[in-house]
């Protein structure tokens, strides 16, 4: 009897004990979160959520910078209809169609040679190296640097001279603008497709390496390991990526802002907005523009969000029948053997 | 004899595909040096020999470091190293204290708001920088942050998203049993962030700090903005200097280019692969 009731009582002083720690755990939990979140969410209201408010707002004033707040003319939507009404702004954009198909050749080549250098290659990691290193350089050093590789007579004219082009026949990469636009987005090529190259490699890398072996096994040329094991094991990293780059080349600034200042043509949408914002100090135009290309950003995001869910749906059902793809892989793998040492045997005969 | 023919026959197709992959590599790790490349051979060139010779000839001596004390002397890279510097080291500490703190709060506790900060957070690394910077400014004024270290430092540590992931991947793999002994052992959460957390993200701080610290060094946009004096200036917009008068004097401008991606080179060289892993890391944010 005795014996229970000291157990009830130890089970009663738990309970109480419990919740006393719960309590206190409680107060301190809360206590550390507000204190560990304050700093951050300050910065992040007024670094990011309340110039992005102000931007709305200041969309709809004509102002500048200077202008006292009592001063600021209400304008309504006339500075939307501008961005769409303005030639100059509006052809500004279709200038981004280069940046999307520069994108589109920069990771193209990014896989291109992060297949080749996953596979054994000899200096491998230099070549990485070496490739990688120009995503280091700060954009202002890559406006001096390509100032001068593209100036008249001098670095690219002399290397195409000696591929035997002739320096007559060659344009002004910056100044023609059948050309300045290329001469650009090849600048942004060869700034970022170092760092995809790394992203896709580091992506293939997480595919086990037992598979590769497997496929060698079964007779698989490098291109046929390409398409069916590395393609499908990176398949969101590449979707992310040219989803990734339309918003970029829609947000395209840095090449033209060091290099041509957004001279003979080739003023994105950004640099028009910056010189409008900083030079021509009409802030209320240029945060409409600010606003007109985030809701096209947004726009594009939620179709990629959208896009992923039906790409996660389709790969649960595939988990299922999985097993019955891989089967049908490797017979298929196994009959082109067939073929190929059929084939030979023919060409022995 | 036959098996011989056979052989010779597969290591050609092996030949041929080996002949493009380096070809390939050699190609474009040309096209990717020979930029930066050109850049250092111009450099060492005294001003005659820069005029009379094609930009592509090697210099004639490779001592000749007269462009890199004029160029080091005229856009002041002394004193912009030095602020540099300060912003970088200020920027990282503050940045891994933040994101360290946040993340660990949202990592460990669940609280009503939880997702809504993570998603707010989210949300800011969609809006473009340049963008942002058109308001920024007008609240930057407000702050009386222009033309001060200070302001540019606490605007540059707001803006971080990728590295808070960093942390909170990382995190995921820390397990909570160890929270939890901390806890039967009467630490508290503060000890617990300081002494378990903390050192245990040491690799996640490192590859946070190197992605980071890339950044804030080369940033030039925000920089030209709020840094407007000459004793302000970084080393990305020191090199502001070469534009306007200076801006045909390109062994000048050379030596001042390759003295301010230095120590990008000796950082790059040193940490290779905690660069190539935190751009590994920082892309699966998404």
């Amino acid at each position: 009897m005795t014996a229970v009731s000291a157990k009830q009582e130890t089970a009663h002083g738990k309970k109480k004990g419990l919740l006393k720690w719960l309590k206190s755990r409680k107060g301190q939990q809360t206590l550390i979160i507000l204190a560990f979140m304050i700093i951050p969410l300050t910065l992040l209201f007024v670094f990011t959520y309340l110039p992005f408010g102000e931007m709305v707002k200041f969309s709809f004033y004509k102002m500048k910078y200077s202008t006292p707040p009592e001063k600021r003319v209400f304008v309504g939507l006339s500075n939307y209809i501008q961005v769409f009404q303005d030639k100059e702004i509006f052809a500004s954009l279709k200038l981004s169609l280069y940046y999307m198909a520069g994108s589109i050749i920069q990771l193209a080549l990014a896989l291109y040679l992060a297949t080749i250098l996953s596979f054994k290659t000899k200096g491998g990691n230099l070549f990485k190296g070496l490739m990688f290193f120009p995503y280091l350089i700060s954009g202002i050093a890559i406006g001096f640097i390509f100032k001068y590789f593209y100036t008249r007579g001098f670095v690219f004219d002399t290397i195409l001279g000696w591929c035997g082009f002739n320096l007559e026949n060659l344009p002004y990469w910056l100044k023609d603008q059948s050309i300045n636009n290329w001469s650009l987005v090849a600048t942004s090529v060869w700034r970022y497709f170092g760092n995809n190259m790394v992203l896709f490699i580091g992506a293939i890398m997480s595919v086990d390496s037992e598979m590769y072996e497997a496929a060698e096994l079964d007779g698989a040329n490098k291109f046929q390991q390409f398409i069916h094991i590395i393609l499908p094991s990176i398949k969101t990293i590449v979707t992310l990526n040219v989803i990734l780059s339309i918003t970029g080349a829609l947000s395209a600034f840095e090449q033209p802002y060091v290099i041509t200042d957004g001279a003979n043509g080739t003023a994105t949408y950004f640099i028009n907005m910056n010189r409008i914002a900083h030079t021509n100090q009409k802030v209320g135009l240029a945060s409409a523009m600010a606003v007109v290309l985030l809701m096209i950003i947004f726009a594009c995001t939620i179709l990629q969000k959208l896009f992923f869910k039906y790409i996660y749906r389709n790969a649960d059902q595939q988990d299922e029948v999985m097993t019955k793809e891989e089967r049908k892989r490797r017979k298929e793998l196994q009959r082109k053997k067939k073929q190929a040492a059929k084939a030979g045997k023919e060409e022995l005969a | 004899m036959k098996k011989q023919k056979r052989r010779k026959h597969y290591s050609v197709g092996a030949m041929i595909w080996i002949f493009i992959k380096y070809a390939s590599l050699i190609f474009f790790s040309f096209v990717a040096v020979i930029p930066i490349v050109s850049c250092v051979t111009t450099a060492f060139k005294t001003e005659a020999e820069y005029q009379s010779t094609n930009v592509m000839t090697l210099p004639e001596s490779w001592f000749n470091f007269s462009n890199f004390i004029e160029a080091f002397q005229r856009a002041n890279m002394g004193r912009a190293f030095l602020n540099s510097v300060i912003v970088m080291v200020c920027v990282l500490a503050g940045s891994v204290i933040i994101g360290t703190q946040l993340a660990y709060v949202l990592n460990r506790f669940q609280f009503p708001g939880n997702g809504l900060i993570r998603n707010l957070f989210l949300f800011a690394s969609l809006l473009p920088g340049v963008a942002m910077q058109v308001t920024v400014y007008q609240i930057m004024c407000d702050l009386h942050f222009v033309n001060h270290l200070y302001g540019y430092i606490i605007m540059m540590m707001g803006t971080d998203v990728i590295s808070i992931y960093i942390f909170i991947q990382y995190m995921e793999n820390i397990p909570v049993s160890l929270d939890e002994s901390a806890i039967i052992d009467g630490a508290s959460y503060f000890k617990i962030y300081w002494k378990i957390m903390l050192p245990l993200l040491k690799p996640a701080i490192v590859t946070a700090c190197i992605l980071k610290g890339v950044g804030v060094y080369n940033e030039y946009y925000a920089a030209n903005l709020y840094l407007n004096k000459k004793e302000l200036k970084t080393m990305a917009i020191s090199l502001y200097t070469f534009t306007g008068p200076l801006g045909n004097q390109y062994n000048l401008i050379c030596a001042g280019v390759i003295i301010s991606l230095l120590p990008a080179l000796i950082v790059f060289v040193l940490c290779q692969k905690q660069i190539y892993s935190g751009i590994t890391a920082g892309a699966v944010k998404g």
